[in-house]
């Protein structure tokens, strides 16, 4: 335990490097240096950091660690610590951010405001998953709306204006509806304090469990997305730039999940357990059938969107399958994806920044010029099907393993959902890189630039190390998804006491 | 020392209705060169009767004119911020008059006055000094309205303005005479006092009129119609007047009349304040959704957000009234930050006000954009800027007390508006520019850089607003 407040300086420091950033004046070549530099430099700082965290984070303890407490506004306070479920997640985004600044090196227009969203856009995410409090929380959570927005309306592609109205409305009306929910949790329990709340189980009455429940789920769902509320993100992902498209897909996306964690399961309980079968089918239809509409896509960029839509099926149904193996799996999941496919956005802006399209049938043969890039794009192709040995394999098959317990339907039409996945991203993967090399214009391409190459080789190392020594991963959340369940189980105890006693004369 | 005792508590009214009369004078002798003196002399005037507002006792109810006239927190903090939001339209109007030509020293002596009008308003504890009050304030309002008399949109707003607030005036003295008729009396104690036993079907008629008169006051729906043409033909600085100080004090008066003359009549008025709370919030999300004009657009705006005002309203209790109180405070910082941008904004000489034309600010006048956009992040309720606290203190007050239909509408009603709100932050940020507009003046920047400060540093420092809010409500619990 360290006695100076390390998570508040590592949800800040971004905005105090942004700080800087704003104050850099002039436009000419250096300045334009130095903005990517501190940006670059307060990324890696933070991320080092968050590494100090990690090495005095016991995993072993209960509860938050880490913890910091002030007084805020008379109802809240801000609070914030980290437990195995939001560690994980802060790792993953102070380790992405480095990246993605290096994905944006050539970012020319209106670099100051775009390092500075970035930036900004960072604390907000940690925040989220440092947050101890309720209102804290939904401040970090809704604030990465503004510098999100701003990010695929200003740098994003053709119908930027469209795709990211969409992305603001859909999650505003999800997010505002649980923001009433929370209120109500403060009128029933009195607090706003989440470590509080979480401190015994639920006793919220079940019907009005059920009503708020579905509030958080409004937000959640769409965060996930969750088949139906999914259709934002293939919009915003295939019109945000590279950099935006990385941070939606590995991290933003990640807070439903956790959400449905800290939240909807712990205080929600029996509520939980009455929808786990509406999540079931949701998530189910979700796998299938997204990777179906996948399959058919022509637009690469898409097509990852909608494998992510899959993939956070895999997510929703293993959290809800309410036993260790489908949360441990949920867990890896989201970790995993976070790293597969910020990679493969990655991937897919290194032939944009060269081609400028995203079509699938203007690439082709990608082999002969560009050996490199062939191999990286086809190691994380495999982490996305879920190859054994890539950490994509881990997290669904544990998953399925959890969903199997619960419902073996569920398990059943779920597996198809690998096949699926391992069919439109091989054929995606032949199409571009394989065949013969018959376009012009992709004659003059070159392999990658040892920028892009380092961005991705971080996230190379850790897909495969987390697909041979899952260990490393489940290790962190182990014991707090034994206390999460722990948790709702008593929850539950208490719900099921509550009906008994209305049940007697 | 008996005389003394009974008007020292209006003295800083006396004294502001002094200092305007003699403002008068002066620039009807110096007429021509007279506007810059007299804009400076108002603000000073509008400075001393500030100090006087702190002076004058600072605990406690402090009663005069036989009971009639009241000095409580709710009335200090309110008239403070009532002469806060007039000096800050006045500081906002020098060079907008001056470019436009319509400089007139009548012009800040009509804001004293109706400063005064609102300071008396919110000092009311009788029907009758309330409609005093009223009447003066919004005799002003007419003309200011007017202001622009070469404009036929201008003059429109005025004789618009005038001849629907004749009507609410008549709403309010024809429900005080009800009011009178059942109660016997027009303090507001005595009414409370005649309504303990349970209201009469007259009362409540009553109650119910003098409600839709100050309804058009602060502009809630269905007493809206005015707001939209009034705002939009009025000069701009003017228009920033109406969206800011009127509305504070008609809310407080509001508050005052239905906590301390008709609480035992609770159960009758919360409907219709929840009604025009759920109507308002609608309407301005809906109706602002189609509108290209930027006055026009933060018209339907302040109609939403008075709908969300009038829920702590109706909610009522601790929760409830410093919510309103909390949402005044910040719709007035917000707007006034708003207006200062619109009204900074000409091109080749002209103000320019179409939603069309701030395509691309944010590249030829980035400051002015980045102040606009966080007042419409803000009026949006987007955390972490102020405008998401004054909607979460009135769903608190909501849901505690148990309007759970209303407080969902609500919430869904301002996740409509945000489309608006973004649709300027889109012109501004995400389209070609339009060509440059002209620098901001001194004077706007310094009201836009206080309102961007306190939009985005509430978050860190909340306590100031929280106490005032806290503060002001303090007499009505």
């Amino acid at each position: 335990m360290t006695d100076w407040p390390i998570l508040s300086v590592i949800t800040f420091l971004p905005l105090i490097g942004a700080l800087f950033i704003l104050v850099i004046r002039g436009d000419d070549e250096i300045v334009r240096r130095n903005m990517r530099y501190t940006a670059l430099f307060t990324t890696l700082f933070t991320f080092a950091l968050s590494l100090v965290l990690l090495a005095g984070f016991d995993p072993n303890a209960p509860g938050f660690q880490f913890e910091e407490r002030y007084p805020w506004f008379g109802l809240m306070t801000y609070h914030v610590g980290v437990d195995g479920l939001g560690l994980p997640f802060v790792l993953l985004t102070t380790f992405l951010m480095p990246g993605v600044i290096l994905a944006s090196w050539h970012v020319e227009k209106r670099l100051k405001e775009y390092l500075i969203a970035f930036l900004v856009l960072e604390t907000l995410m940690i925040g989220v998953f440092v947050a101890l409090d309720l209102v804290l929380f939904y401040l970090f959570f809704e604030g990465g709306l503004i510098p999100m927005f701003l990010i695929i309306g200003i740098w994003g592609g053709p119908r930027r204006i469209y795709a990211t109205f969409k992305f603001f409305l859909y999650t505003l009306v999800g997010s505002v509806l649980m923001l009433l929910a929370m209120i109500a949790i403060y009128w029933q329990t009195g607090t706003t304090d989440i470590a509080t709340i979480l401190s015994q189980p639920s006793t919220i009455p079940v019907d009005v469990q059920k009503w708020l429940w579905l509030a958080f789920f409004a937000s959640f769902a769409v965060k996930m997305p969750m088949w139906p509320v999914h259709t934002w993100l293939p919009d915003a992902h295939v019109e945000a730039p590279t950099a935006g498209s990385v941070v939606l897909a590995a991290i933003l996306l990640k807070m439903g999940g956790y959400g449905f964690l800290r939240f909807s399961l712990p205080m929600f309980p029996a509520a939980s357990e009455f929808f786990a079968p509406l999540v079931f089918t949701l998530s189910v239809i979700a796998i299938v059938y997204t990777s179906l509409v996948a399959m058919v896509q022509e637009d690469i960029k898409k097509l990852i969107a909608y494998s992510s839509v899959a993939h956070m099926g895999f997510v929703t149904m293993g959290i809800f399958a309410l036993n260790k193996q489908g949360v441990d799996g949920a867990m890896f999941v989201m970790i995993s994806h976070g790293l597969v496919s910020g990679a493969l956005f990655l991937i897919v802006g290194v032939i944009y920044d060269r081609m400028h399209t995203r079509e699938i049938a203007a690439y082709g043969g990608l082999v002969h010029r560009m050996p490199l890039y062939a191999f990286v794009f086809m190691l994380f192709t495999m982490a996305n099907v879920g190859l054994p040995g890539t950490s994509g394999f881990i997290g669904e098959f544990l998953a399925l393993t959890g969903a199997f317990l619960a419902n073996t339907w569920v398990a059943f039409f779920a597996t198809t959902g690998v096949i699926l996945s391992a069919a439109y991203a091989l054929y995606l993967y032949r199409r571009v890189v394989f065949g013969p090399l018959e376009k012009e214009e992709l004659k003059k391409l070159t392999d990658m630039t040892w920028r892009e190459a380092a961005v991705l080789l971080p996230l190379a190392v850790l897909t495969i190390w987390f697909g041979v020594q899952p260990g490393v991963v489940t290790s962190l959340y182990d014991s707090a998804v034994n206390g999460l369940l722990a948790h709702v189980q008593a929850g539950l105890e208490v719900a099921a006491g509550a009906v008994k006693q209305a049940a007697l004369p | 020392m008996s005389i003394w005792n009974t008007f020292l508590p209006a003295l800083p009214e006396m004294a502001l209705a002094v200092m305007s009369m003699a403002l008068l004078m002066l620039g009807v002798f110096f007429r021509k060169r007279a506007s810059d003196i007299v804009n400076t002399l108002a603000l000073l005037a509008l400075a001393v009767t500030a100090v006087l507002v702190l002076m004058t006792g600072q605990q406690g109810a402090i009663f005069a004119f036989g009971g009639t006239f009241v000095v409580d927190s709710l009335a200090r903090v309110m008239k403070l911020l009532i002469l806060f939001a007039t000096a800050l339209a006045i500081i906002m109007s020098v060079g907008f008059m001056k470019a436009e030509r319509i400089e007139r020293f009548e012009y800040p002596v009509l804001m004293l006055l109706s400063a005064l009008g609102m300071m008396a308003m919110v000092s009311a504890h009788g029907l009758i000094a309330l409609y005093l009050g009223l009447e003066l304030q919004s005799l002003a309002l007419y003309v200011l309205a007017a202001m622009n008399r070469e404009s036929v949109r201008s003059s429109e707003a005025g004789l618009k303005y005038f001849v629907l607030g004749a009507l609410a005036s008549g709403l309010i003295l024809y429900g005080a005479s009800l009011v009178y008729g059942f109660a016997g009396t027009t303090g507001f104690s005595g009414i409370a006092q005649a309504l303990k036993g349970g209201a009469h079907l007259g009362v409540i008629t009553g109650i119910v009129f003098i409600l839709a008169g100050l309804a058009f006051k602060i502009s809630a729906v269905p007493f809206h119609m005015w707001t939209p043409d009034v705002y939009e033909g009025a000069p701009t600085p003017v228009t920033a007047f109406f969206a800011a100080a009127p509305k504070l004090a008609a809310m407080a008066v509001l508050m005052r009349i239905l906590y301390e003359a008709f609480p035992d009549a609770a159960e009758a008025w919360r409907q219709v304040v929840a009604f025009m709370a759920v109507a308002s919030a609608l309407l301005g999300a809906f109706a602002g959704l189609v509108q290209r004009n930027i006055k026009r657009l933060l018209a339907y705006s302040s109609i939403g957000h008075m709908g969300i005002a009038l829920v702590g309203l109706a909610a009522g209790g601790m929760e409830g009234l410093r919510a309103t109180m909390l949402y005044l405070v910040i719709y007035l910082l917000l707007t006034v930050g708003a207006f200062a941008v619109v009204i900074a904004m000409r091109r080749e000489e002209r103000a320019v006000e179409e939603i069309e034309d701030f395509a691309g600010l944010a590249s030829t006048n980035p400051g002015m954009a980045f102040t606009l956009a966080a007042m419409m992040f803000a009026l949006m309720g987007i955390p972490p800027l102020a405008g998401f606290f004054a909607k979460y203190f009135a769903f608190v007050a909501a849901l505690k007390a148990n309007m759970v239909a209303l407080a969902v509408i609500i919430v869904l009603a301002s996740a409509v508006s945000a489309f608006y709100y973004l649709r300027v932050i889109k012109v501004m940020y995400m389209d070609e520019p339009k060509g440059a507009v002209a620098e901001m003046p001194f004077e706007l920047k310094l009201v836009s850089a206080l309102s961007v400060v306190f939009a985005l540093g509430m978050v860190f420092w909340p306590q100031p607003v929280m106490q005032l809010a806290q503060a002001a409500i303090r007499s009505l619990l």
